[in-house]
């Protein structure tokens, strides 16, 4: 997600708060076409190709014309955006949430350590987020589109007098980010709740993540993902068994959660405060 | 000064909006009173975000939180049985120009995107923490106890006086804040979003007056929100909801941004739209979303900005 | 000699691989106007940079009016009295060219927070502002947007700006950048009016006005400032006109 996020707004310099709504498409999608076919797997092709159909199409339609505009118009545009993808999906799919079932071979534990059990698709998650990252680097610092790409985001005018197709080539890297953003939809799928609004409550998380990786920067992502989710749940098990040494028992019930869930947010503000551009500044992929 | 049009506008918006009640008795539609008396209280969250957002340039996504704040101020005053108007109102308005120099003051000295996320992220762990807090009803919220009480000076509960209080406080702040923006203060504010690098070239830094404005900002927020709480008499986390903030924004931006009265407009335009658009169907918001995405991309000046008026000073 | 009223040591700022000014040392007395050029890519706008106080500097210092101003911004250099114009021109446009000077003014007029007060209706800001507006030669066009002015206009309203800061340096960036030959002349002789009242630091390409307003003239090449003097020794100096025209002559 913060891949795909950093990717269009290190690039075309453009905020976009749709992002989310991308992720709950690809979810979506992944779930019917599983339903669907009865396939996992070929829902989940479906749902990528799915998802990037969509990205393409929004862009094209609706993005195009903001990419001259203020973050402040883009911030608006997409939010009207959300709106819209929030009712479109309740329409078609209703609002209560979708039951995603795994197939067999998903399901289930791995001997990962010796004495430590860990479910199968979670490791496979983990996996895809790897190749995922790899996948990019390659990309990016490898051929020639990563190159294309990256003097893009120095500078887009020299690229478009290069003779470059300036609007392909952002209609490729949105579509790709999108692609990205559909890919941890039908992932998230089985472990969080498909329904309207999921897109935003992970959005929040990623511009945590890419803040504090460095927006622009793909490895800042990667890194700030890690440490962000790290942080996260360490701190949602930990923190309240520690506060209970230092205070009450009953006010680390209350006040455990609650600073839990804020730490990543007093994260990014510490970044924020002395490191402003991040932990790996972009323009450097 | 406001043009001719402008002028004469602003003054038969606030006519109707004071001629609401006795009309609304005349037609025996207590409902009109309600929902004029919400227009007008989201007004005050409108008009108090232009301050910062129109006039300061600062994208601020964090405003529910100054709402939420204010709302929950009385709330839990509330509920643990401190009734007193004064006292909950002046927490409320304490409480939140605190939050707004704690979150400003670490904002504010991040510009562009960096700034909308931040204020966005704090916004949404004050969410976090409005529904973790199970003793005030967490995620389903609770409701108020009573509405402020004013011993002596004014009852509330009477629909009508509620009505006229939040008009008092909306012509209140309208003018406060004119005066604000065409003051030295306000002067300052205007030039370095018109021009940064310029306003500190001849010496303004930026960022006390920022701060200042963002507290100014917050601190009308918090009545807002207090005013909310005392309407809808229920308190939910939502109010605090990122979602909200760009509510209010929007409300800006269409009624129009830098103009102060816009905004009043803009919550009218939009509250109303809502309404008339949620009776067709539960699935209004799907017409909602693209028609701000088109006001966004083609009529960035907003309606009030239609009006002649001579560009955006005063 | 009193002590320079600014006084650069050392000044060195790097991009990565590329030393955009390199140990700069340079001295401008109070008083004097003092151009400096060099060629294109030479460094001078990093150089104007670091003494507004945009960039900091790798290494070096900069005093100004015996106090070490090398650790301040923008803001702070300001108000300690050093004034600049941009080199494309920054004004408030949204503002009338009133206005504009106006704000100047109320920067050096004590603090802002005042919150009730119309600012166009202080006196003590307006006056100083109008009298600016007249001695720039806008006189006629003070009500008038900023953004509506014409590019000569927008440049006399930038040094009004400047002025109205009541400041101890000027530090001019291309003044004359953009402008035709009978603006020219006008900003030429306008500055040329200020010499001697105002001490001026000036970066300028058009000979012209170097040579009709400058004390003494500074040569930057790569970073380098690699020669100080009148406008005639500089003229006459073999390694200037080798570096900075090739080998043609100077006019």
């Amino acid at each position: 997600m913060a891949a795909g996020l950093t990717l269009v707004f290190g690039i075309m310099n453009m905020v976009n708060l749709a992002h989310g709504s991308l992720y709950m498409v690809g979810a979506y999608l992944a779930t019917t076409f599983h339903g669907w076919t009865g396939s996992f797997l070929i829902g989940v092709l479906l749902a990528l190709a799915g998802t990037l159909v969509v990205g393409v199409v929004v862009e094209v339609v609706a993005l195009r014309t903001l990419y001259e505009r203020d973050h402040l118009d883009q911030v608006l545009a997409t939010f009207g955006l959300i709106l819209f993808f929030n009712e479109l999906i309740a329409i078609v799919w209703g609002r209560a949430a979708l039951y995603t079932s795994l197939p067999g071979w998903l399901s289930g534990f791995v001997q990962v350590l010796p004495g430590v059990r860990y479910p199968v698709y979670r490791t496979l998650v983990i996996l895809v987020g790897l190749v995922v990252a790899g996948l990019l680097w390659f990309v990016v610092t490898r051929t020639r589109l990563g190159m294309l790409i990256r003097a893009g985001a120095s500078n887009r005018t020299m690229v478009a007098a290069l003779g470059v197709n300036i609007r392909l080539l952002y209609t490729i890297v949105f579509g790709f980010g999108a692609a990205l953003a559909g890919l941890a939809g039908l992932m998230a799928g089985p472990i969080y709740a498909v329904q309207p609004g999921m897109g935003e409550q992970i959005l929040i998380q990623v511009f945590v993540v890419i803040v504090i990786g460095g927006i622009g920067s793909i490895r800042g992502a990667l890194v700030g993902a890690v440490i962000v989710g790290m942080v996260d749940t360490l701190g949602r098990a930990f923190l309240k068994p520690m506060l209970a040494t230092i205070v009450l028992p009953s006010t680390a019930d209350t006040v455990g959660p609650a600073l839990a869930s804020m730490l990543i947010y007093m994260l990014m503000a510490a970044v924020l405060a002395f490191r402003p551009q991040g932990l790996f500044p972009a323009r450097g992929i | 000064m406001a043009s001719r049009a402008r002028a004469i506008a602003i003054v038969l918006g606030l006519l109707a909006l004071a001629a609401v009640p006795p009309i609304a008795a005349a037609l025996n539609q207590p409902f009109y009173l309600d929902l004029f008396r919400r227009i007008m209280i989201f007004a005050i969250a409108a008009v108090s975000l232009d301050l910062i957002l129109g006039y300061g340039g600062m994208v601020s996504f964090g405003h529910a939180a100054y709402l939420g704040v204010g709302a929950y101020a009385v709330g839990v005053l509330g509920y643990h049985g401190i009734h007193n108007g004064y006292l909950q109102w002046a927490v409320a308005i304490g409480a939140s120009m605190l939050l707004a120099l704690g979150i400003g003051a670490v904002s504010i000295r991040a510009s562009g995107v960096y700034f909308i996320m931040i204020t966005l992220a704090f916004t949404q762990m004050l969410y976090y923490l409005g529904i973790s807090l199970a003793a005030y009803g967490g995620d389903d919220g609770m409701r108020l106890a009573s509405r402020s009480q004013f011993p002596g000076l004014l009852d509330l509960r009477n629909a009508t006086v509620f009505y006229y209080v939040v008009f008092a406080i909306l012509v209140a702040c309208l003018v406060l804040g004119h005066r604000i923006v065409n003051a030295r203060f306000g002067m300052v504010i205007r030039a370095a979003r018109s021009n940064e690098p310029r306003a500190r070239a001849i010496g303004f830094s930026p960022y006390p007056y920022r701060l200042g404005a963002f507290v100014i900002a917050g601190a009308m927020g918090g009545v807002a929100g207090a005013l909310l709480v005392n309407h809808t008499q229920y308190l939910t986390p939502e109010f605090m909801h990122w979602t909200r903030s760009g509510e209010i924004m929007f409300m800006v931006i269409l009624g129009g941004m830098g103009t102060l009265a816009g905004p009043v407009l803009g919550a009218a335009v939009l509250l109303l739209l809502e309404d008339v658009l949620s009776a067709w169907t539960t699935h209004w918001q799907i017409i909602l979303g693209p028609f701000l995405l088109l006001a966004v991309l083609f009529a960035k000046r907003g309606l009030f900005g239609l009006l002649p008026g001579g560009g955006r000073d005063g | 000699m009193a002590e320079p009223l600014l006084e650069i040591r050392g000044l060195t700022k790097r991009f990565g691989a590329l030393t955009a000014t390199d140990r700069i040392d340079l001295d401008v007395r109070d008083g004097e106007t003092h151009a400096i050029i060099g060629p294109n890519g030479a460094g001078k706008t990093t150089l104007i940079g670091q003494l507004a106080g945009d960039l900091r500097p790798d290494a070096g210092t900069i005093r100004f009016a015996g106090h070490d101003v090398t650790g301040l911004g923008a803001p702070a250099r300001a108000r300690s009295g050093l004034a600049r114009s941009f080199q494309i021109t920054s004004i408030f446009r949204e503002f009338s060219a009133l206005d504009n000077v106006a704000l100047a003014v109320q920067a050096h007029a004590g603090h802002s927070f005042r919150f009730w007060r119309p600012a166009r209706r202080e006196v003590a800001l307006r006056d100083p502002a109008r009298a600016m507006l007249e001695r720039v030669g806008l006189g006629g066009r003070a009500d008038v947007l900023a953004a509506n002015l014409a590019h000569g206009e927008q440049r006399q309203l930038e040094i009004a700006m400047a002025l109205a800061t009541r400041p101890r340096l000027l530090l001019l960036d291309e003044p004359v950048a953009g402008m035709g030959a009978d603006e020219s002349q006008r900003m030429i002789r306008f500055l040329a009016d200020l010499k001697g009242r105002q001490t001026i630091v000036l970066v300028e390409h058009d000979m012209d006005a170097v040579f009709t307003l400058a004390d003494r003239v500074s040569v930057l090449v790569y970073g380098r400032i690699i020669a100080t003097g009148t406008p005639e020794a500089i003229r006459e100096n073999a390694e200037v006109r080798r570096a900075y025209l090739g080998e043609d002559a100077l006019v």
